[in-house]
């Protein structure tokens, strides 16, 4: 009984819990990068008390690997020797951690797992619980295996309608930020279901519960069904049988409806992310940088929607164009299907699997007065280097045009 | 005591410390750049007991703990704002930063104003003119993870479940 998060913390803790109570649960898996294990290693240190499970605890090396820099190398040894002395069994470099999560077999329907990273929500494609934390913790919760949690209230967004040709998830996802604005979710579970997403498949439907982070939401969920359940058995190292969580007679705070058909491509622009208006509106904009990849658009199928459009095409000269695949295993399809050969023939550079340019600290700074299109789900003033520099959200068929153009510019032209 | 820091709405962890000053877990080191690029003058001059206000939406964006522990290790021994993002105002708690609620109006009080806070009865009291508003009491969970001087330190000496939510 219940909204999505409802039904998932009450089969976890065996009794009904309903939004607004406070509640201790069990944790499945606890996530950390790069950037957060060392404050997590610190307070692990702190408590002062054994590890509770080892097979509990995952840490991907992501944001800033390989290292560009030596207090990141620094930094990184400390944590490999840490899980050397600890014979910690879940270590992986191998792309962006959310990405490794759902690839290796971490996110099954019904799990909690806590991340110590913002766009943890992303698991909840899948109806697990994924939720952002801070360092201390996680690191606390590897010794107790459980925390706290206040059951949230639940905005249901619900998407109708199909979306005519060249508008994506990413665009969609857009909009409902324009809808909810950047506080409309705060503390909030987002439920999306509806027509567009039961016909989605699941590397668009990602795109939803990661951007939910972007409206403030706890976690972002959608139910199971037998798109999710297929992408685990064939995509996923996860092993059944798989829960097939569904709300029940929920009860929503806010319901919200959105009709698709009617959305054109739409951009996050500078400097607030729901500062969203149609790529009519901002088409001819110069751009430097384009920025293909990130745990929201870094999948094989956002690659193949951006090479549809570089394919046989030149990059603009003056537009750096980047291309990261999320993970080793995006990465090996699209050299295998000749994505990559694409990319390196219209001009693009390959970046290092991983977050890359989205966070600001290698494999892609802007300058001062620079310009960025990206696939990014966030453009926090300077986020991606000098303050004076400026981010745009798109889709990648947008990037991908965008960057022949040097300027934003609608996909659907190139689409036909 | 201590000088009024003011900002304004949706203040984000990138604003807070941006992610390419993260690369240590120094408090001292991370204070060096807490709003280094929106307000330079900040780490420069901030003091110990000095105050930190904000509207709403505080702390949005990344679950870096940098963010609060930066602001904590600057000297800020409050913040006050109109609303908190939910993993800031947690990793707040947990490294036993008071982060105060408000629904007043904190446009009383000016940039660079002197005040104090009392966090037992949680009024702001500028010292500079004659403000003062009443903030949110503290929740329990908080008052514990202060005394205790954060989560790790609780849990150190107490089962998780012990903690007043």
């Amino acid at each position: 009984m219940g909204t999505l998060v409802e039904e998932i913390l009450s089969r976890k803790i065996g009794r009904r819990v309903t939004a607004g109570e406070i509640i201790f649960a069990d944790l499945d898996y606890m996530m950390t990068h790069d950037n957060t294990t060392p404050l997590a290693i610190k307070a692990y240190r702190d408590v002062g008390k054994p590890i509770f499970d080892k097979n509990k605890i995952v840490i991907h090396f992501d944001h800033a690997y390989p290292a560009p820099n030596l207090k990141a190398a620094e930094a990184q040894k400390r944590i490999v020797d840490f899980i050397k002395e600890n014979d910690l069994p879940n270590f992986y470099h191998q792309g962006i951690c959310h990405q490794v999560m759902i690839e290796e077999g971490f996110v099954k329907p019904g799990h909690i797992i806590i991340g110590g990273d913002s766009h943890s929500n992303t698991y909840g494609a899948f109806a697990a619980l994924g939720v952002g934390f801070g360092s201390t913790e996680i690191g606390v919760s590897w010794c107790t295996g459980k925390t706290w949690f206040r059951v949230p209230e639940t905005v249901h967004v619900v998407l109708n309608g199909e979306a005519t040709p060249g508008v994506t998830a990413k665009d969609i996802m857009l909009a409902v930020l324009r809808e909810l604005t950047a506080t409309g979710g705060r503390g909030k579970s987002l439920e999306f279901s509806g027509s567009f997403i039961e016909n989605c498949s699941m590397p668009d439907r990602i795109v939803f519960p990661n951007m939910s982070t972007e409206v403030g939401g706890t976690c972002g969920l959608i139910a199971v069904d037998d798109t999710t359940i297929g992408f685990l058995e064939n995509e996923t190292e996860a092993v059944g049988p798989f829960e097939r969580i569904v709300p029940v007679e929920a009860e929503y705070e806010r319901v919200v409806e959105i009709d698709v058909s009617s959305l054109t491509p739409q951009v996050a622009c500078h400097p607030k992310v729901d500062n969203v208006k149609s790529i009519e509106e901002m088409s001819g904009l110069p751009i430097d940088e384009v920025f293909i990849g990130t745990c929201t658009n870094g999948r094989y199928e956002d690659l193949a929607e951006a090479a549809a459009i570089l394919r046989g095409r030149k990059v603009n000269r003056f537009t750096r164009t980047i291309i990261t695949p999320a993970s080793r295993k995006v990465y090996e399809k699209a050299l295998q299907n000749g994505l990559i050969q694409v990319f390196h023939d219209a001009g693009c550079t390959i970046g290092v699997t991983g977050c890359g340019a989205c966070i600001g600290r290698h494999g892609g700074l802007l300058g001062p007065g620079e310009r960025a299109f990206t696939t990014m789900n966030r453009n926090f003033v300077g986020r991606m280097g000098s303050p004076e520099s400026e981010i745009y959200l798109g889709s990648p068929a947008a990037a991908a045009a965008t960057a022949i153009e040097g300027k934003i510019t609608d996909p659907r032209p190139y689409m036909q | 005591m201590g000088r009024i820091w003011k900002f304004g709405d949706d203040v984000n962890t990138d604003v807070i410390i941006p992610a390419r000053y993260n690369i240590t877990i120094d408090p001292q080191e991370l204070a060096k750049y807490v709003f280094c690029e929106d307000r330079p003058d900040l780490p420069k001059e901030a003091q110990q007991g000095d105050i930190l206000i904000a509207g709403e939406n505080f702390g949005c964006g990344s679950s870096r703990e940098h963010a609060p522990i930066a602001i904590k290790a600057a000297g800020i021994t409050a913040v006050v704002a109109k609303s908190y993002a939910r993993i800031f105002h947690r990793n707040a708690m947990n490294i036993g930063l008071a982060v105060l609620e408000t629904d007043e109006d904190l446009d009383v009080f000016s940039d660079g104003d002197n005040a104090e806070v009392d966090l037992s009865t949680g009024v702001l009291r500028s010292t500079t003119g004659n403000a003062h508003i009443q903030t949110k009491p503290l929740p329990q969970v908080m008052i514990q993870l202060i005394e205790a001087g954060g989560l790790a330190s609780f849990v150190r000496d107490h089962d998780i479940e012990e903690l007043v939510t």
